[in-house]
């Protein structure tokens, strides 16, 4: 599969999805102009994916700051991993950072995926 | 001159730290952000404080990007909006004001008082509810869940006014107070 590597911005996160390498990563911020188109392909990719995953999947998230707008691709993103076999959420967030720890309990109590709150 | 030296005391008096005039963009957002964020940073700011400040501001200036209205002032269509901070003592205030269309006033006050109105697990709640609706974003590309967020961060009542600009057109000012304690 092909390899999506999008380098972090001021406003836009950073992105991994490498199935040779076993890295599902979305780290930094996320506040992008239009965040459907950004995380468009983002979402192809899993649709892909899912049709002959991995045995096991973490995706992390380590996301500093993410917008409203962001939060519903998120959401999209997290609704993609479902319908994967086998796929784990690990939400990375600073430990003082109460709003992105809330944000990953709210986040686990909507999809059916097993989530991991990681504090660094 | 004078007016000079005036809108230097008047920044004075309401303990303004940054303010922008103009047009709003991406990239204007991005360059305030930047500028508010060094700010926070020269003078030690708590992280805390400074997610939430930066979280509000914006929410609020991608509001104006998304939703700003022109209007007709005398002979001149004016297509700009104002974007403040102010720092004070135990909070700051994050102010913005801008021409909406005479048709959302309604709805934006209802919005507001129904966010006014619930406390931290109503929001929470409201917060879930919009977010799972399954409507995706809007055509302007929101998500909706601007004001309730910056309710939620600020942990205050969102403040707002609205003056009649004439031609369908009104001024929508906004104030959120993030608490420095």
């Amino acid at each position: 599969m092909e390899i999506i590597n999008l380098e972090g911005t001021e406003d836009t996160p950073k992105i991994i999805l490498d199935k040779t390498n076993k890295i599902f990563e979305i780290s930094g911020r996320s506040l992008p102009e239009d965040s459907a188109e950004f995380y468009q392909p983002v979402l192809e990719w899993l649709r892909e994916y899912a049709k002959d995953p991995l045995p096991e999947t973490i995706f992390a998230f380590k996301l500093e700051y993410f917008n409203t707008a962001s939060s519903k691709l998120i959401l999209d993103v997290l609704t993609a991993l479902e319908e994967i076999n086998n796929a784990k959420v690990h939400w990375y967030f600073y430990e003082e950072d109460e709003d992105m720890e809330e944000a990953g309990e709210e986040f686990s109590e909507l999809v059916d995926v097993d989530f991991e709150l990681k504090p660094y | 001159m004078k007016f000079i030296y005036d809108m230097h005391q008047m920044m004075l008096e309401h303990n303004i730290i940054l303010v922008y005039e103009g047009e709003f963009t991406q990239e204007i957002t991005k360059s305030v952000l930047a500028m508010a964020e060094r700010n926070m940073d020269s003078i030690g700011e708590e992280s805390g404080i400074k997610r939430k400040v930066f979280n509000v501001m914006v929410e609020c200036l991608q509001n104006i990007v998304k939703h700003g209205e022109e209007y007709i002032s005398g002979e001149r269509q004016i297509n700009t909006a104002i974007f403040m901070i102010g720092k004070h003592e135990d909070s700051y205030i994050i102010t913005s004001g801008n021409p909406i269309k005479d048709e959302h006033v309604e709805d934006l006050r209802s919005k507001l008082d129904t966010i006014n109105s619930l406390d931290k697990e109503g929001l929470k709640n409201l917060y879930k509810d919009i977010i799972k609706s399954g409507s995706g974003l809007t055509e302007k590309g929101g998500a909706g869940l601007g004001f309730v967020d910056m309710a939620r961060k600020s942990g205050q009542k969102l403040e707002y006014g609205f003056e009649s600009l004439g031609e369908g057109r009104s001024f929508f000012s906004l104030k959120t107070t993030v608490p420095r304690l």
